[in-house]
């Protein structure tokens, strides 16, 4: 009895043990891909690993963003073509797969660029460090360079760095069965399967020493970059972030408490505006146009907006027009203007009436 | 002695704030005497490019060869397009001066529109002749008008300001001289926006009139069956709270507005019906989602069963988009294998639980059961050869879209590249006209400031 549950224990322990080992030997199926499919429009940290997948076999040249666009899209096709996949933009199960045999993807790396904002890249067989560029927006960046260095240990710049070669053949990263298990214990290491022109094993050290090194503090918190990362964003075709943030806070200003299609029609009014030939034809010029909107007059634009105002302003662009392109609207109980009142009348949403 | 301390005190208080007051009646001097300014140089600019607008017309008028009438015209939409630019910094919103808006957008249009046609080809028409020299003697009279204010605006030393007062005032705003005269431009600019422009004058048909048009004749239907088409355009069971409305004068077509409140969630949901035919035009659902556990894949899948439900056939996904929670995707009525993208409807579905959360189905609508363009006589490789050669193709439909003319055409719709940039470009097939090049926008990344 006493020996069974000795038995047993090691059995725990070991099966603890070989738990353990697994998660160390095979650290990249925590990192990979959720089982969605990705499809071109999609944001998100699946997206992230694509773009870095891709291009470390040098599919992909674009910035990694974490924005399936047209570049990813484009680079995504390529790669179906070429392994004889079905060529729909759609990543699907087989080619994570394939790519995740046959690509390195090196998450803590990529996610910290990305959150310092960085310009990086992600080639295969390149010492990492050479593929990062200036952290932005400090504006002085000389002085951020010298205070990280003294805090590098010694051994973060390694002698023996073979220059390994800048744009990898894809041609030569076919992904091969069988070489799963050979992935290294460090999850940084980039693996050794990919192209064989690439820098051989031993260099493949330099970056892998050199990551946590860089800024140690960021080590402490790497729960942080569990969150969904979205370092671009979609827009619709036509506007910018800053044009919809200016027509959200035209919409707040104007019509907060309202109904929330009360606030898409006061958004789709101003694109209506725009549209139309008498009015300015963008969206800064319909708003602040003089006595166009009491939420200018009196300075409520320059309220922060919340997000159903900025929801309302994309659904408005995206097509939605509860207002039935109106060019006016007016609040009956504080119109000043008898004018506004011969305007044929379209329909009332919540304290506004929207008309021609 | 305390009483002259205070006496003291007090004079001292009294001088202060008057000074204080000084400075701030100057201070605000200052900023009224600047927004007044900007006023006064949108004005003058104003009239200044009506009469530049005028000389300009003129000159397109005595050029000998019709040919090379090109940068005339060119300058014309240039100066009618600072024009609109100047107007939209006055406070003229309230006051009713669309119509000489609208002359001057047509000016506009009809410049540019012969500006960058070759004329060499195709010199300009005898009618065409006419119709510049109509808006030659127009825009001379609105010219006249235009100095007869400026005159006036100088010479009394009126203020935009006094305006701005006479309108907030409301009693009365006819009283303004600045008012009355622009009243006069516009009633003149009504008559001129008569004239015929000819069949390609920029007249916008607006999408309420092209769907009143289509529902016509359709059977109207009554509020209780409006609801019903609305439970089941949603799936939804029919006992939810719903507010009914119907919309006013103001749209050529008459519609049902309801007010859903879903039965799962007690979230609002906005709906609008068209009497005529019970269509569903458009559909919104107020909520804010805060987390996306569906992926756009799968919500797609979702938008696509969605229409196929609702009797909407052959829709293919033709782009898709992920706004933070929020799925939007893009349909286009699929015909013998073309795109016909003037027969689009946006579908939105929620990241979180995958419901509809929008739908708009207006052009749609209004154009689904037109007879669209079959007439192909470019073959794809004739067409591919009209493209800029440093394009890279990627991908190749035929699609049906909607000119500037708004007419539907067949084209030859490219996707390519040039360096790391994507265009899409559409040819029409019937003539090889490059009829839209588009450059696809790029994601933009964040700026944080915080």
């Amino acid at each position: 009895m006493k020996k069974r549950k000795t038995g047993r224990l090691t059995r725990i322990l070991v099966a603890l043990l070989v738990c353990m080992q697994i998660s160390v030997l095979l650290p990249e199926s925590a990192d990979a891909f959720s089982d969605q499919i990705i499809q071109k429009g999609a944001t998100g940290d699946d997206v992230v690993e694509l773009q870095s997948r891709l291009q470390y076999i040098g599919f992909y040249h674009d910035t990694i963003d974490g924005v399936y666009g047209w570049g990813t899209y484009w680079s995504v096709k390529k790669y179906q073509e070429e392994f004889g996949l079905d060529v729909d933009g759609l990543v699907g199960p087989k080619m994570k797969h394939m790519l995740e045999k046959s690509t390195d993807f090196d998450k803590e790396f990529v996610h910290r660029m990305l959150k310092e904002g960085r310009k990086f890249t992600h080639y295969g067989g390149m010492p990492l460090d050479k593929q990062k560029g200036k952290k932005p927006g400090t504006g002085k960046p000389g002085r951020e360079e010298t205070a990280r260095k003294p805090s590098e240990p010694a051994p973060a710049q390694p002698s023996p760095e073979a220059p390994a070669p800048e744009t990898p053949a894809p041609g030569e990263a076919a992904p091969e069965p069988g070489e799963q298990p050979e992935a290294p214990a460090d999850e940084t290491a980039p693996a050794p399967e990919g192209t064989p022109e690439a820098a051989p094993a031993p260099d493949e050290g330099a970056p892998e020493e050199d990551i946590p090194d860089e800024t140690p503090e960021e080590d402490a918190a790497p729960g942080d970059d569990e969150a969904d990362i979205q370092e671009a964003i979609n827009t619709p075709e036509g506007f910018t972030d800053n044009d919809i943030q200016i027509m959200a806070q035209a919409v707040y200003g104007e019509a907060r408490g309202e109904p929330y299609t009360g606030q898409v029609a006061v958004a789709a009014v101003i694109l209506n505006r725009i549209e139309s030939p008498t009015f300015p034809n963008d969206p800064a010029g319909v708003i602040f146009e003089p006595r166009a909107f009491t939420a200018v007059a009196d300075g409520q634009i320059n309220l922060d907006p919340d997000d159903t105002a900025r929801r309302a302003v994309l659904d408005a662009i995206n097509g939605q027009d509860p207002s039935g392109d109106a060019l006016y609207y007016f609040n009956p109980d504080t119109a000043t203007s008898g004018w506004i009142w011969s305007r044929p009348q379209i329909k009332r949403i919540g304290k506004h009436i929207f008309c021609e | 002695m305390i009483r002259s301390v205070l006496i003291a005190l007090l004079v001292v208080a009294v001088l202060g704030t008057g000074y204080w007051g000084y400075l701030e009646h100057q201070e605000k001097n200052a900023v009224l005497i600047q927004a007044e300014n900007n006023y006064q140089r949108a004005f003058h600019e104003l009239s200044y490019d009506l009469d530049h607008l005028h000389d300009e017309l003129g000159s397109a008028l005595a050029m000998n060869s019709r040919e090379r009438l090109s940068p005339s015209l060119t300058d014309v939409w240039r100066i009618t397009s600072e024009a609109q630019s100047d107007l939209g910094q006055l406070p003229m919103s309230l006051m009713p001066f669309s119509k000489t808006e609208e002359f001057l957008h047509k000016i506009g249009d009809f410049s540019y529109r012969n500006a960058v046609r070759d004329l060499d080809q195709e010199p300009l028409s005898e009618e065409e002749y006419e119709q510049l020299k109509t808006l030659y003697s127009q825009s001379g009279e609105i010219q006249d008008e235009m100095r007869k204010v400026q005159g006036m605006v100088i010479n009394d030393n009126l203020k935009w300001m006094d305006v701005e007062l006479a309108m907030a005032a409301q009693d009365n705003p006819g009283d303004n001289a600045i008012i009355n005269g622009f009243e006069i431009i516009d009633e003149k600019a009504g008559h001129f926006s008569e004239t015929d422009f000819g069949p390609d004058s920029g007249h916008i048909t607006k999408t309420d009139e092209e769907i009143a048009e289509r529902v016509e004749g359709l059977e109207e239907i009554d509020e209780q069956e409006a609801v019903d088409i609305a439970g089941e355009f949603l799936d939804r069971d029919k006992d939810f709270e719903v507010e009914v409305d119907t919309t006013g004068d103001g749209l050529a077509y008459k519609a049902y507005s309801l007010t859903i409140e879903d039965p799962d969630d007690g979230h609002d949901i906005y709906m609008d019906i068209t009497k005529k035919g019970g269509k569903p035009l458009w559909l919104l659902e107020d909520r804010q989602i805060e987390t996306a556990d569906i992926s756009l894949y799968d919500a797609s899948e979702k938008a696509g069963k969605f229409l196929e439900k609702n009797g909407f056939e052959s829709m293919a996904l033709v782009d898709s988009k992920q706004y933070e929670n929020t799925g939007v995707f893009n349909f286009a009525h699929m015909q013998n294998d073309v795109r016909v993208y003037s027969d689009a409807v946006v579908v939105e579905v929620a990241l979180d639980n995958g419901d509809i959360i929008g739908y708009e189905g207006f052009s749609y609508i209004a154009n689904h059961e037109k007879e669209k363009p079959v007439n192909q006589s470019l073959t794809r490789e004739e067409a591919r050869d009209r493209l800029n050669p440093a394009l890279e193709v990627m991908e190749h439909h035929l699609a049906v879209i909607e000119n500037e003319l708004e007419e539907e055409v067949l084209c030859h719709e490219f996707f390519g590249t040039i360096d790391d940039d994507t265009y899409r470009i559409f040819i029409n097939a019937e003539n090889g006209r490059e009829e839209r090049v588009e450059k696809m926008d790029r994601a933009e990344p964040v700026y944080d400031f915080d």
